[in-house]
């Protein structure tokens, strides 16, 4: 491997790992509130991306005003989503909740098929021009926004969660929901809040991500499992250690194929991946579960 | 007298069963001539929609001209199209209910090779003619367990054998092949791996990726590090179109040849102006207004390229309608050959017979002499090499 091609894994693999950290914000967003593991996450990040497309290319609207509603379509199912499936059926165990989001998510992709179409499509990258070269690798600009914006939703995340009143309600609902609801904090909102973040940052997410990795009406599928592996390696904690977790998974399956190491070509990608999943879930489980006696 | 009306029920009953069978299985006793019945199996829903749509809309379009025209030997064409939504499971019940209830002559497709191989035991215990409209070569190999089974599309094959020859031609020697690990791109390697060395052809780099992932660029990479001297992708459009784009972004000069897969205009969309100077072999119905005319194809490509598009404007042409196109003609062939009055098991025998016996059928995706040996039959320089030059298909230089 030469140096041109290791800093071009590490690019690529930023890039990748960016996009999985944007869709595993949205499955640590709604499990740290609610304990469930939002399986139709992948879904909203599909809606942002196939709305920007329908709304631009098709009905005609400027391209920032087609990105606006996309996101706040991805938000408004992620709110009903909560409302009228989540909500209602509360009284659930977890993991029924979780089984109900596989089932919206079978639900929202039917809806997509039958209303997008079935073909994929490719929208216009917010900057054109062709790809960057960057210390020997090239790069799209597409990928700058998607590395930019995974930065900025990071941060503000993190911001509005340690700094703002309804962001201490949401951590405080993740520590212990009984005891912030005895003091006062109305958990279901919390939760209703939760998914609405959790629908913005899959939508920006697909809006983002349509135009380097196109979009189809079953792409949340596979996008939607890398963001759930993302999280798990960062512990569904908090959105730094959800990015750390994304940017890890991304540059590993990059290396993976740049090794090429004996048997191991790029049909094993996956394969490695998963495996360093296994492990870090593994040495993380025996300190976690250290940490949480002693603390 | 309950029990009286219970006897005069069951013997209604059996008379209408017996008088059913006057009509189904005897044939050709009537004045007007009762209408050949055919199946069809599409997936018109599913991951293989824009394969199947176009079949649909083409028999659909057939059997209407077919009919207008007098039918076949007086007989009205009437064929049962069931969508299989791609799914391997519904295509099964499918063929049975064409098969038991239905009662059709023949059956043609299904779209998929994976469906195709799921009915294949279904209609050869039945004993139905299939004709099926997917690639994959085991379709019909070995011919002596495929007795009941035809196809129209050219095999993985014939095109990986069209691209070396080509690539042979211009003294390529050192290639580097990146597939998906879907049943078409396995297929697809297969032979890029078996058939290299009869080509002079080195692989000096074999990558893979699975057809939902949204980069490449790592794959890509490798293959950069490499001295191969062209890619080779093989995937369907989606997968395939990424590719493209990624070895835009990665700034390759050498050029990328693909598979027959990409033979629609859903990846000239999707892969955008990454898509110019794509190479890939498929039928010359894309390319049907450069064809000779000469070619014994050229009206047959002309008139279906017209008829479709008048049927259906605002679409585009692709030889995957053509497949349909081929099989269904075929069978039609098969039925003007029909002796009348046939018993419904004689008559699918006598279907299967004619298709195997067919001779220089003139068709969208070649021409076709089937035999004993070779149920797909398709002779060759059927394949047309492909360039996308702005945005459109051209024959390569």
């Amino acid at each position: 491997m030469s140096a041109d091609q290791f800093v071009q894994y590490l690019m690529s693999g930023l890039t990748q790992g960016s996009i999985y950290a944007l869709i595993g914000l949205g499955f640590t967003i709604i499990y740290s509130v609610t304990q469930i593991i939002n399986f139709a996450q992948g879904e909203f990040v599909m809606l942002g991306g196939m709305l920007s497309y329908v709304l631009a290319a098709e009905a005609g609207l400027s391209m920032p005003l087609a990105l606006l509603i996309a996101i706040l379509v991805a938000a408004a199912v992620g709110a009903a989503m909560y409302l009228l499936a989540i909500r209602t059926a509360r009284r659930a165990s977890v993991i029924s909740l979780i089984i109900i989001t596989i089932g919206a998510a079978i639900f929202i992709r039917g809806i997509a098929g039958n209303r997008f179409g079935v073909d994929t499509v490719s929208p216009p990258a917010f900057t054109g021009g062709g790809s960057i070269k960057f210390l020997g690798a090239y790069i799209e600009p597409q990928a700058l926004w998607i590395i930019g914006t995974t930065f900025v939703v990071t941060i503000l995340l993190h911001l509005f969660l340690s700094h703002t009143m309804v962001g201490k309600a949401l951590r405080a609902c993740a520590v212990n929901p009984k005891a912030a609801s005895l003091v006062g904090i109305n958990t279901k909102s919390m939760a209703l809040i939760a998914f609405i973040i959790a629908g913005v940052i899959g939508g920006i997410g697909g809006v983002v991500v349509a135009p380097l990795a196109m979009a189809s009406y079953g792409m949340g599928v596979m996008l939607g499992l890398k963001g759930f592996v993302a999280a798990s390696i960062g512990g569904f904690m908090s959105p730094v250690t959800t990015v750390i977790g994304g940017v890890v998974l991304g540059i590993v399956e990059n290396l993976a194929v740049g090794l090429n190491w004996g048997p191991f070509t790029s049909a094993y990608k996956d394969v490695i991946a998963l495996v360093v999943l296994l492990l870090i879930l593994m040495i993380r489980s025996g300190k976690l579960a250290a940490a949480e006696r002693a603390g | 007298m309950r029990k009286y009306l219970k006897l005069s029920l069951f013997v209604l009953m059996a008379a209408a069963l017996v008088s059913t069978c006057a009509i189904g299985c005897g044939g050709g006793t009537q004045e007007e001539k009762e209408a050949y019945k055919i199946g069809a199996l599409f997936s018109t829903t599913g991951a293989q929609s824009n394969l199947g749509v176009p079949e649909e809309n083409t028999v659909e379009m057939l059997v209407e001209k077919i009919n207008d025209a007098g039918g076949i030997n007086g007989h009205d064409l009437e064929v049962i199209i069931y969508n299989d939504e791609t799914d391997s499971t519904k295509c099964a019940t499918l063929a049975s209910k064409l098969i038991e209830q239905d009662e059709v002559l023949a059956i043609i497709g299904p779209t998929g090779t994976g469906n195709s191989m799921a009915i294949i035991d279904t209609v050869t215990t039945a004993e139905i003619p299939l004709v099926s409209c997917a690639a994959g070569a085991t379709i019909v190999t070995p011919v002596a367990d495929r007795y009941w089974v035809f196809k129209t599309p050219q095999t993985d094959k014939q095109v990986v054998t069209e691209i070396y020859v080509h690539l042979q031609s211009i003294d390529i020697s050192k290639v580097a092949i990146i597939t998906s690990t879907s049943g078409f791109g396995q297929g697809g390697k297969t032979y890029l791996e078996s058939e290299a060395s009869k080509y002079g052809i080195t692989i000096v780099d074999n990558q893979t990726f699975g057809s939902d992932d949204t980069s490449m660029v790592s794959q890509l990479t490798h293959i950069k590090g490499t001295d191969a001297q062209t890619v080779i992708c093989w995937d369907t459009d989606k997968a395939s179109a990424v590719v493209a784009k990624d070895m835009q972004t990665l700034q390759f000069t050498i050029p990328l040849f693909c598979s027959h897969g990409i033979a629609n205009q859903a990846f000239i969309d999707a892969a955008g102006d990454a898509a110019n100077g794509v190479i890939f072999p498929a039928g010359k119905l894309l390319v049907v207004d450069e064809v000779p005319a000469t070619d014994p194809q050229k009206v047959v490509l002309t008139d279906y390229k017209d008829d479709y598009l008048a049927a259906y404007p605002n679409t585009s042409i692709d030889t995957f309608g053509g497949h349909a196109y081929d099989a269904l003609y075929m069978v039609v062939d098969a039925l003007e050959d029909m002796d009348e009055d046939l018993s419904l098991a004689d008559a699918r025998a006598a279907v299967r017979d004619n298709l195997e016996g067919i001779t220089g059928f003139v068709g969208i995706s070649g021409i076709f002499t089937m035999s004993a040996e070779d149920h797909l039959g398709m002779q060759p320089g059927s394949l047309a090499l492909i360039e996308i030059v702005n945005g459109t298909w051209t024959v390569a230089q």
